[in-house]
């Protein structure tokens, strides 16, 4: 710091430090609660689950789900994988 | 075993072709067999930054539809008996590319090259996701100002969700951050996002930086990737870049600003 900076000590916060703080509100965002996962999500998993059990014995990775977005709208991806041997 | 490399950033106009054509360059002259490759199905550009636009008769597509064989796609750069290019289809769009056929062609490239980087087209739509699915590690190009960076982040969600590595639920891509078009002086002045500030923000660690420089369109210009320039700052940060790939050792350059006599004096 030199001594001239003393007298620029109460300046208004530079541009870059605007973008950064404006960037850390919007990547926290994307980033929150594990990615792009709402937060009901793992209950809506463990209760899939439980609902597919009725049925069929399936392993704890047997729904896999995904969120997509497209513009305003949100679709729910969801991937069961059946076992090998589910015959009925 | 080949590595595969693919440079992405979500935003366009950042320096992807730049930076894939100088990144492998860079590899070809450090003595490592290195082909690139333009994903960029229908907006082709790789050629013209390569200087082998003249030469391109057979294109990605080709190969992957079975119209021609890869020995009659790819086109040996005539400075580097190690780099090779394989140029994207001009004609066609991006629905072209299949994951079976991008599949099929790698690991045909695999068996005789050590490197293939994938030049992403910029978006986050079929080409993009097709550039970054095989691979093993990712260079995310990203410039100091808001919109790229938080493209980047967007593609690094994609990098840990889209590719086959995070679908096979193996060893994540591994990222590394490139800071391209980097003008150390506005930085000093608080005008432009620091290498710290787009570090906190990303949270990857930083590969290289390149400055911003003349020398990138010159080079670009007369079709030459900017790292095979001699002296050009870029070019340097380019060599810089492979370097520390490769896994040596070497300080950042060109990111800090040159002090004036009056600035030096005044203590700014």
């Amino acid at each position: 710091m030199g001594w001239l900076d003393v007298f620029r000590s109460n300046e208004k916060k530079t541009s870059a430090q605007t973008a950064k703080e404006r960037l850390q509100v919007v990547v926290a965002h994307r980033r929150g609660g594990g990615g792009d996962h709402p937060a009901y999500f793992p209950q809506l998993q463990q209760d899939l689950l439980a609902v597919l059990r009725k049925y069929v014995q399936v392993g704890d990775d047997a729904v896999q789900m995904e969120i997509e977005r497209e513009g305003d709208l949100e679709v729910l991806e969801l991937n069961i994988t059946l076992p090998e041997d589910a015959k009925h | 075993m080949a590595k595969i490399i693919v440079v992405t950033s979500g935003k366009g106009g950042v320096g992807k072709t730049t930076t894939a054509a100088s990144f492998a360059a860079g590899l070809a002259m450090r003595g490592h067999k290195t082909v690139v490759i333009d994903f960029d199905v229908g907006l082709r550009n790789l050629d013209l930054i390569m200087g082998c636009e003249r030469r391109v008769v057979f294109d990605f597509i080709n190969v992957i539809s079975g119209e021609a064989n890869l020995k009659q796609a790819l086109i040996r750069d005539k400075r580097h008996e190690n780099l090779y290019i394989l140029a994207a289809s001009q004609t066609r769009d991006k629905d072209a590319l299949n994951q079976e056929g991008v599949e099929r062609t790698l690991n045909k490239l695999a068996e005789d090259f050590e490197y293939i980087i994938c030049d992403s087209p910029a978006g986050i739509e079929t080409g993009a996701i097709m550039a970054m699915y095989f691979a093993d590690e990712a260079l995310v190009v990203t410039n100091p100002e808001v919109s790229s960076v938080r493209d980047s982040d967007r593609v690094l969600g994609m990098l840990s969700s889209k590719t086959k590595r995070a679908k096979e639920g193996g060893e994540p891509v591994k990222e590394h951050l490139v800071v391209t078009r980097y003008a150390a002086s506005r930085v000093g002045k608080g005008e432009m996002l620091s290498l710290d500030d787009i570090n906190d923000i990303l949270g990857i660690p930083l590969l290289g930086v390149i400055p911003e420089s003349e020398k990138v369109l010159n080079a670009s210009n007369s079709g030459m990737p900017v790292a095979m320039e001699d002296n050009a700052d870029a070019g340097q940060a380019y060599l810089d870049l492979v370097a520390r790939f490769l896994g040596e050792n070497r300080p950042m350059r060109f990111t800090q600003a040159k002090k004036k006599f009056l600035d030096r004096l005044m203590g700014r």
